[in-house]
Parts: structure tokens; C-alpha cells; sequence
């Protein structure tokens, strides 16, 4: 993908309203002791001040490990969870704001397709009932033409349209993704929260289920907010990127920029973990090699959150934190010492 | 390699369609180069497992899966355990709703110059005291016991089904008031209770006794749905169904409720025979149902005094119970046996 290419394309999708617009959100979770007297004994700060901009048609991942609030901020996007703080919009409206049926609207507009595609799916119901509920809910299309319709989304997503009346456990788990994938798409959607839609799945299959979400954002227009951990699958799929790291953002920015011009070393690190399938290109890659665990989010480091596992910390790095803004990469990154040579082939573009 | 031939057996079902055709389809509707290749390469694979023997079986047949209810029923019908208890259900249903096909006399006919005669061929299970045939009144007995049985769990499992997935689904405050007064339910005992409070009512019927037997069983099995629906409740298609703007009753009805019977049949298959050996205790001690009823509890209670010369009195009502209860209890067994994926 040449540099030129990227750079349009990002700029072309970027114009207008954002559709997602999320600012300074917040997730706490209060960790109690007791029964009867609960008592707050800890905050696992798991969403810490995250905002970001969806446009209509664009894909934004949301990287990182797991652990680091990628699906926490999804799940409070959609209301799952409450907010502890923060702002979030959709289409001009105040979600956290939201009334019980402007609620069930809205998830009409953002549909998730989910990790686990063994558990996602209700065993006792039919894969015709299952992609319809929607329409039960939202309404949208009448009963009798619900089988047609069911049948045609069956086709978009590559399955046998004459598989309606079969039950989940009778596929595999690709077929299962695809079926996830048509559940989300019958009502619509404007946008859709893919929440690690292929890390269940085999990596043969992962390209496949990739390529159909391409295909459906070329033909829907949806827009997506892809959560995943794998940096490489991500690259296939969306224009920008942001990088999590301990329920914050530590970088972000379009595709070329984050790929190829990392400034975090957290996101150096992510990407020199990606596999390269060329022995000879893998010569001479450095790998950069994590040690430790992401620290406990009820007791995160001072400063910046990274700086424990960081083998460019300085004692600057304790003392304050770095805030996500531009240090001369062209994106956004939270860094006191960004990295500028920084510069690794490429992850391979095919999978 | 059966992953492969899963996905593909999805995107181009060979034996129900032409698999060209569809890949065709498939390239024209997505346009995308990468599609194609794949469909061509799938193409490919398939001649690959079209040559091969034993690979071609099941392509495009669903792969025989696990299915809860599938694989119980497919276990059950091997298990004798099963085939007895269900076959004695089914006969013992049969007698409680046609008795008089089984009857050999009219069980209220009584002739007082017949009594206690033993068994013979005229009355296969002798007469009582009033000189009715005992066979007769011992199959008429029946239907009053499946019945209470059968209302009694059914009316305690609704109650239980509902307060136990408020409780279970909704959790907190609510939880903890259903919880609270499901454990003060629990002290009371069964059958003491069910003597202090039916030897407060003068008429004993039917419904009398089913009622006091619903209003002291339903706690144990509250308790069961709610840490079913708990169970249920954490699964990924619950929130799935909450994503796409869900109420919670259709949540409930149709998400939870559905993956959580398993085990609440179970034990209510168990408790059919549970209740039934309840009343023929009540109705021993004489706070059951009343003369003229018939029913076993009763029965067994008249021919205690009469153990000595007439024990066949006793036995056969007796036998009749212990085959009753023992084969609710047998089917709630292997039903648990079948249902339970850890046992199998």
C-alpha cells in the first residue's frame, strides 16, 4: 500500500461529522469488601480517560493487550456499563443521556459482533430466529418477509441461504462469525463494534472473516470499531488506529503513521511482535522483548503507565505524565521520548 | 485440514448446489479479487476431498454436533434405566386417566358379605373390609396420586421459575428479598408442616392437599432456577441479546429461561415422585384426603389395623407407591445422567 494512497483515502473519510464522537470517558470499577456493609477498597481504573472520533465509513482500531479497557470502553459506549465520566455522541446525541427507548434505538444504529462465536450464539434458537430478533426488536422489516431477508443476508455473508432453519452448534466456528456478522447487519447498522471478531478463530479462516468485513463496509457503509490485540489482522482492515495501553491511549493516528512510523514504544513493541513470514526479512528485524506483566490497573505506576516495562524510562517518566499530543510524527503519541528513527518493515500484508 | 473443509462445507454447500455456481455467485456479488482466489482455491481443495474416500462423507451434511437435547435423547434411548421408568410412567398415566379400562369392578360397589375375602381370580387383590374389590379401588388410587404429583410440581415450578429468574436476572435488592424469604421457607419441613396446616381444615380434597404441597415445595426449587439463571445469565448470546436492545423479558423468555430448564426438569421429574409419597403420607396420618376418596395414602393407613390378617392390604397399595415414586425417581436420574455433559 503506497504512502500517497493511504494518506487520501484517510483524509477523504475523515471529512464531514464524526458518527462516534467520545471524549475523556471513564470506567471505574470499585472494588468492595463486605456483605452487607459494602466497603470501597480499591478502583480498577479499567477506561481512563479515553477520546476518540469514528467518521461514517472509516474503521478505527483499538489495539492493545488484553487487560488494557478495549472492550470495557466498547461495552460503555453502548451503555453495557455505566460510565464513571466522560462524554460520548452519536450522530449529535448525548449517549450517557439517553432514555430507555432511545437506548434500544441506538442499539440499532451500533450492532456488535462478538469475540467467542461458540458463545454468542443462543443454542436453543434457529439460525433464522437468531439473525430476525433484531427485527423483533427494532422492527424494520414485517414478519413475512422476514425468511427472505434472513436468507439474503445468509447469502451476504457466504453461507448457504438453506441453512435458516439450522441450529449454531451445527456449524464451525467460522460459519458461527459469519452468522454473528449477518445478526449484525440485519437491522441496518450505521455502525458496528467488532470486538475481536476473529482472535476465536483459526488463521486460516481469520482472512476470510476479515475479508467479508471489508466487503460489507465497501457495500453497507458501516463504519467500524475494530478491537483487537493482533496488530497484524487489524492493519488489514482499518484506516486509523489507536494504540491502548492501561485503559489510556497511547497513541494514535492513521494506519502508514502508526505502522510505519511508530512513536510509543509500547506500539514498537506490539508491532515487533508481529510474526514475519519471510525468513529472510526476519534476519535482520529487532525484536523488542516485554518483560513483566501489565501492571495492576487498581495500582497503575506514576507518571506514564508504560515507564515499568519501558527500557527508555527516565526519571521525567515517574514524575509526569505524557499527554497524547503531537511530537512531530504527524500523529498524536504520549511520550516524553518518542522514538523518530524508529523504523521496521512492515508486518506482511497478506495473511 | 477439517477446518478448512468446515468453512468451505458453509460458503459453497457442494452436494445441495452446483459448488461452481455458487463460487461464481460468490465472486460477482463481492467483486474482490481475494474472494475469488479463495473460491477458486476451495474449488481446488474440493477436488482434492472429492477424490478421496472417506473425506466425501458428510461434506456438506452438518457435522454431528452436540445438541443438549439431542444427544440426551440419543443416550436415553439406549439406557434401560430410562426405557423401564418411562414405559411404568406411561402405563401408570394410562391408568390414572382410563381407569375403567384396567378396573375389573366398580370400586365404589361394595358388598359387605365379600369382605375382607383374600385374593382370587374373581378379585385378583382380595376385598376390604367393605367387601371392596381392592384391585379395583388400588387402580382408581392412581389417579388421584399422578395427578396431586403432577399439579403439585408443575404449579410449584412456575412459582419458581418465576422468582427465581427475578431474582436471578435482576439481582440485588431484589435478590435479596426472594433469597431472605426463600430461607425462611426452607425451615419449615414438609410434612410437619403440612400436618399443622391441613389438621386446621375441615374438608380435605384434591386441590386442598395439592395447595398446601405447592405453597411448602416451591423453595428448593427457586433456588435451583435462580443459580441456573445465574449461570445462564453470564453467557456471551445474553449480552449479545442486551446489545441489540433487548427487553429484559425477552431476555428472559427467550435467552435464559430456554438454556436454564435443563436441570429445573430434572428435579422436578425427581419431585413427582417426592410429592407423591408426601401425600400417601399425609393421607396416612390421616390429614390427607378423606373417606370416600380413594387413594393409596389412605388405603395403607385403613389396612395397618388389619396388618396381621389381611396383610395383603397393605402390600399391594404399598407396591404400587414405592413402583410410582421409585420410577419418577429413576426417570429424574437418567434425565440428570443424559443432561449432565461432565457424567457422560
Amino acid at each position: 500500500m503506497s504512502e500517497t494512497r493511504t494518506v487520501t483515502q484517510s483524509v477523504n473519510k475523515q471529512q464531514g461529522e464524526p458518527i462516534l464522537k467520545v471524549r475523556n470517558l471513564k470506567k471505574y470499577f470499585n472494588i468492595t469488601k463486605g456483605i452487607v456493609f459494602k466497603k470501597t477498597v480499591g478502583v480498577v481504573k479499567a477506561v481512563d480517560d479515553v477520546s476518540f472520533d469514528l467518521y461514517p465509513g472509516e474503521s478505527l482500531g483499538l489495539v492493545g493487550e488484553s487487560g488494557c479497557g478495549k472492550t470495557t470502553t466498547a461495552r460503555t459506549i453502548l451503555r453495557l456499563e455505566e460510565p464513571t465520566a466522560g462524554e460520548a455522541y452519536f450522530q449529535g446525541d448525548d449517549i450517557f443521556a439517553m432514555s430507555k427507548s432511545e437506548l434500544r434505538d441506538l442499539r440499532g444504529e451500533i450492532t456488535v459482533i462478538f469475540q467467542d462465536p461458540y458463545a454468542s450464539l443462543n443454542p436453543r434458537m434457529t439460525v433464522g430466529d437468531i439473525i430476525a430478533e433484531p427485527w423483533s426488536i427494532h422492527g424494520g422489516v414485517p414478519r413475512k418477509n422476514r425468511k427472505n431477508r434472513t436468507q439474503e443476508l445468509l447469502e451476504v455473508v457466504g453461507l448457504n441461504p438453506n441453512n435458516v432453519s439450522r441450529y449454531p452448534h451445527q456449524f464451525s466456528g467460522g460459519q458461527r462469525q459469519r452468522i454473528g456478522i449477518a445478526r449484525a447487519l440485519a437491522v441496518d447498522p450505521k455502525t458496528i463494534i467488532c470486538d475481536e471478531p476473529v482472535s476465536a478463530l483459526d488463521v486460516s479462516v481469520q482472512a476470510q472473516v476479515v475479508n467479508l468485513l471489508k466487503d460489507i463496509q465497501k457495500e453497507f457503509g458501516v463504519s467500524y470499531l475494530f478491537i483487537a490485540h493482533d496488530l497484524a489482522v487489524v492493519r488489514h482492515i482499518v484506516d486509523r488506529v489507536a494504540v491502548m495501553y492501561l485503559g489510556k491511549i497511547v497513541e494514535t493516528g492513521d494506519e502508514f503513521d502508526v505502522y510505519d512510523h511508530a512513536g510509543h514504544p509500547y506500539t514498537e513493541a506490539l508491532l515487533s511482535a508481529v510474526p514475519v513470514p519471510d525468513p529472510v526479512g526476519r534476519e535482520g528485524r529487532k525484536r523488542i522483548m516485554l518483560e513483566g506483566d501489565v501492571p495492576s490497573p487498581t495500582n497503575p505506576p506514576s507518571g506514564c503507565h508504560f515507564r515499568t516495562r519501558c527500557w527508555k524510562a527516565q526519571p521525567k517518566c515517574a514524575e509526569e505524565e505524557p499527554a497524547l499530543i503531537e511530537r512531530g510524527h504527524g500523529h498524536p503519541v504520549a511520550c516524553h521520548f518518542p522514538d523518530y528513527e524508529f523504523s521496521r518493515g512492515a508486518p506482511s500484508s497478506t495473511t | 485440514m477439517s477446518d478448512i473443509r468446515d468453512d468451505r462445507a458453509g460458503v459453497a454447500d457442494p452436494p445441495d448446489d452446483d459448488p461452481k455456481l455458487y463460487a461464481d455467485t460468490v465472486r460477482e456479488r463481492v467483486g474482490t479479487d481475494i474472494v475469488a482466489q479463495q473460491a477458486a482455491r476451495e474449488e481446488d481443495h474440493e477436488h482434492e476431498f472429492r477424490q478421496t474416500p472417506g473425506l466425501t462423507v458428510g461434506l456438506g451434511e452438518v457435522p454431528r454436533q452436540a445438541s443438549l437435547w439431542g444427544d440426551a435423547w440419543r443416550q436415553l434411548r439406549r439406557r434401560p434405566v430410562f426405557i423401564i421408568s418411562a414405559s411404568l410412567i406411561v402405563i401408570l398415566v394410562i391408568i390414572s386417566l382410563f381407569p375403567a379400562l384396567f378396573a375389573t369392578h366398580d370400586p365404589r360397589e361394595c358388598n359387605l358379605i365379600d369382605s375382607l375375602l383374600r385374593p382370587s381370580s374373581e378379585h385378583w387383590f382380595g376385598t376390604d373390609l367393605q367387601g371392596c374389590d381392592y384391585y379395583s379401588r388400588t387402580i382408581y388410587g392412581t389417579r388421584v396420586s399422578i395427578s396431586i404429583g403432577i399439579i403439585v410440581v408443575f404449579f410449584s415450578t412456575i412459582i419458581a421459575m418465576i422468582g427465581g429468574s427475578i431474582a436471578g436476572y435482576f439481582g440485588g435488592m431484589m435478590d435479596s428479598i426472594i433469597g431472605r424469604i426463600t430461607d425462611i421457607w426452607f425451615v419449615i419441613p414438609t410434612i410437619l408442616g403440612g400436618i399443622v396446616i391441613l389438621s386446621l381444615v375441615r374438608t380435605r380434597g384434591i386441590m386442598n392437599v395439592s395447595l398446601v404441597l405447592i405453597v411448602l415445595g416451591w423453595a428448593t426449587m427457586l433456588r435451583l432456577v435462580r443459580s441456573s439463571v445465574l449461570a445462564v445469565k453470564a453467557n456471551d448470546y445474553v449480552d449479545a441479546a442486551r446489545a441489540m436492545g433487548a427487553s429484559n423479558s425477552r431476555m428472559i423468555i427467550r435467552h435464559i429461561l430456554p438454556n436454564a430448564m435443563a436441570p429445573v426438569i430434572i428435579v422436578a421429574a425427581i419431585n413427582i415422585g417426592v410429592v407423591i409419597a408426601a401425600e400417601a403420607a399425609l393421607s396416612f396420618l390421616g390429614v390427607g384426603l378423606q373417606l370416600p376418596a380413594i387413594s393409596w395414602g389412605l388405603m395403607i393407613s385403613t389396612a395397618q389395623q388389619r396388618i396381621i390378617t389381611a396383610p395383603y392390604l397393605l402390600v399391594f397399595p404399598g407396591i404400587f407407591l414405592s413402583v410410582t415414586v421409585f420410577s419418577f425417581i429413576l426417570m429424574g436420574d437418567a434425565l440428570r445422567d443424559a443432561l449432565d455433559p461432565k457424567l457422560r
